[in-house]
């Protein structure tokens, strides 16, 4: 479904992301972890055309684009077929909840209001936040505007949504909400790329693991397995330390 | 204060009031909508980066700002006059709006600049083109940022109207000027036409505040506080 093929992205003389390549498979839920400065926000934001990277393809769709190249016409394309979740949320704050859900609706997508309202009213409420529906993301928590934003992104019913550390810049006792919502997409059969520092997301959820250093894939695999028996010496230092943290 | 004072102050009140209203009000709001129209222009075409345009509008703010007002009054009424006619209303409308333009211009690119740049990312990541982007999400957001300078802007449009007089606009000053020549009250006179632009700019103050609370409720600004 989602292929990328040597990757590569500098900014300046540090090199970033140093050729790297991955599949997606329709309904993987694939995590990206690794220390940070490895990459991982890097990689998700080249895919989606955020960051212009200095070389590499992506497949998407049975479509190949040039990332170097890729014109302004192929990124709205493939951006109408995905969904992103900011670290920050990136919420409008000019919107209420409902219409930032709607804006990629009713503007990007010429779906009719009312249409947009009900798909609108829908993903809301699979984030169980039906009744914030006309309140402004500076009158929710962390947790509820991050919610918000799962639902903007499942709304448009991309075929695949990447994720950038969601629950990073949340407080302790909010991730949970977040995480939660997270599990019932991913139960639901959505397709995910999650860059995440969640060990327990990673392992509990996802299905593919990705182990990202220095610009480069390390190591990855099927989850399990992954986390039961990491190959490389540098993935199991890395486990160690986290599960030493936790 | 003599009996005298008293009744030339009564007296002069409408005839300094009514040039005002006729003058003073229409000539500041059509010249603040104008620099409003050239403010989001010259503001969106630097923030956009549209190579060709952005030296024009550097160099037009640069001689704009670095200009007096009363000489680019001059300039355009008795300069232009030669080539075409022009009321010295509209002289002043044009010169108010290309001045007023130039400082808002600075302000609403100050303005689009704080907009998050995340704020631009989720558009794109939601499907949308740039220009939905800017007229949807970042200059609404702008706006409400920019609303106290402009208001600012504007009240202080109001004051400078006063310069016209100097190019024959029969506006409020003129009018007490006129008054003054007649009766010799200067520290009366010029002082009820000052409690009128009082008047007015309290008027204006009162309707930025309005305005902002209305922005506010617009943009949940006023939930933090909650």
């Amino acid at each position: 479904m989602l292929e990328v093929r040597d990757l590569r992205k500098r900014f300046g003389h540090l090199t970033v992301l140093d050729g790297v390549s991955l599949r997606v498979e329709k309904g993987d839920v694939t995590a990206v972890i690794g220390p940070s400065g490895g990459g991982k926000t890097t990689l998700l934001r080249c895919v989606n055309f955020l960051e212009k990277a200095d070389g590499g393809t992506l497949i998407f769709d049975g479509n190949s684009y040039d990332l170097r190249t890729v014109s302004k016409r192929d990124m709205a394309a493939v951006r109408m077929k995905t969904g992103f979740v900011f670290q920050n949320f990136n919420l409008f704050s000019n919107k209420t909840a409902i219409q930032n859900v709607t804006e990629g609706l009713i503007i990007a997508r010429r779906m009719p209001k009312d249409q947009a309202n009900a798909v609108a009213m829908r993903a809301l409420d699979r984030v169980g936040l039906r009744d914030r529906a006309d309140h402004y993301p500076s009158q929710l928590s962390g947790g509820q505007q991050q919610r918000v934003a799962i639902a903007r992104a499942v709304a448009t019913n991309p075929e695949i949504i990447y994720f950038d550390e969601p629950t990073s810049a949340l407080d302790p006792e909010l991730i949970g909400e977040v995480l939660a919502v997270m599990r019932d997409l991913a139960a639901s059969g959505m397709t995910m790329l999650v860059v995440t520092h969640e060990m327990r997301f990673a392992r509990e959820v996802s299905s593919r693991v990705i182990f990202m250093e220095n610009g480069g894939i390390v190591e990855q695999g099927e989850s399990r397995a992954f986390f039961a028996a990491p190959k490389e010496a540098r993935t199991q230092a890395f486990l160690r330390t986290i599960s030493a943290e936790n | 204060m003599t009996e005298r004072v008293w009744h030339i102050l009564l007296e002069s009140f409408p005839k300094i009031l009514l040039p005002g209203l006729r003058m003073t009000l229409p000539l500041t709001a059509v010249a603040f909508a104008l620099a409003m129209v050239i403010a989001v222009a010259v503001a969106l075409i630097q923030f956009a980066r549209v190579k060709a345009l952005v030296p024009l509008c550097r160099f037009y703010i640069w001689v704009i700002r670095g200009t007096p007002l009363l000489v680019q009054l001059f300039v355009v009424f008795y300069g232009f006059k030669a080539g075409m006619y022009m009321s010295p209303f509209w002289a002043a409308v044009l010169v108010f709006a290309v001045n007023e333009g130039a400082y808002c211009a600075e302000t609403m690119r100050g303005a689009l600049e704080s907009v998050p740049a995340g704020q631009i990312e989720a558009g794109y990541c939601v499907g949308m083109r740039y220009t939905q982007i800017m007229r949807r999400i970042v200059l609404p957001q702008a706006l409400r940022t920019a609303f106290p300078s402009l208001s600012n802007g504007l009240i202080s449009m109001v004051k400078d109207t006063s310069l016209t007089a100097n190019i024959t606009v029969a506006e409020m000053f003129m009018a007490t000027q006129r008054i003054n020549a007649r009766y010799y009250e200067p520290l009366a006179l010029y002082l009820e036409v000052a409690v009128i632009y009082l008047l007015f700019s309290t008027l204006l103050t009162w309707l930025q505040r309005w305005g902002e609370k209305r922005l506010n409720a617009l943009g949940g600004k006023e939930a933090r506080h909650a």
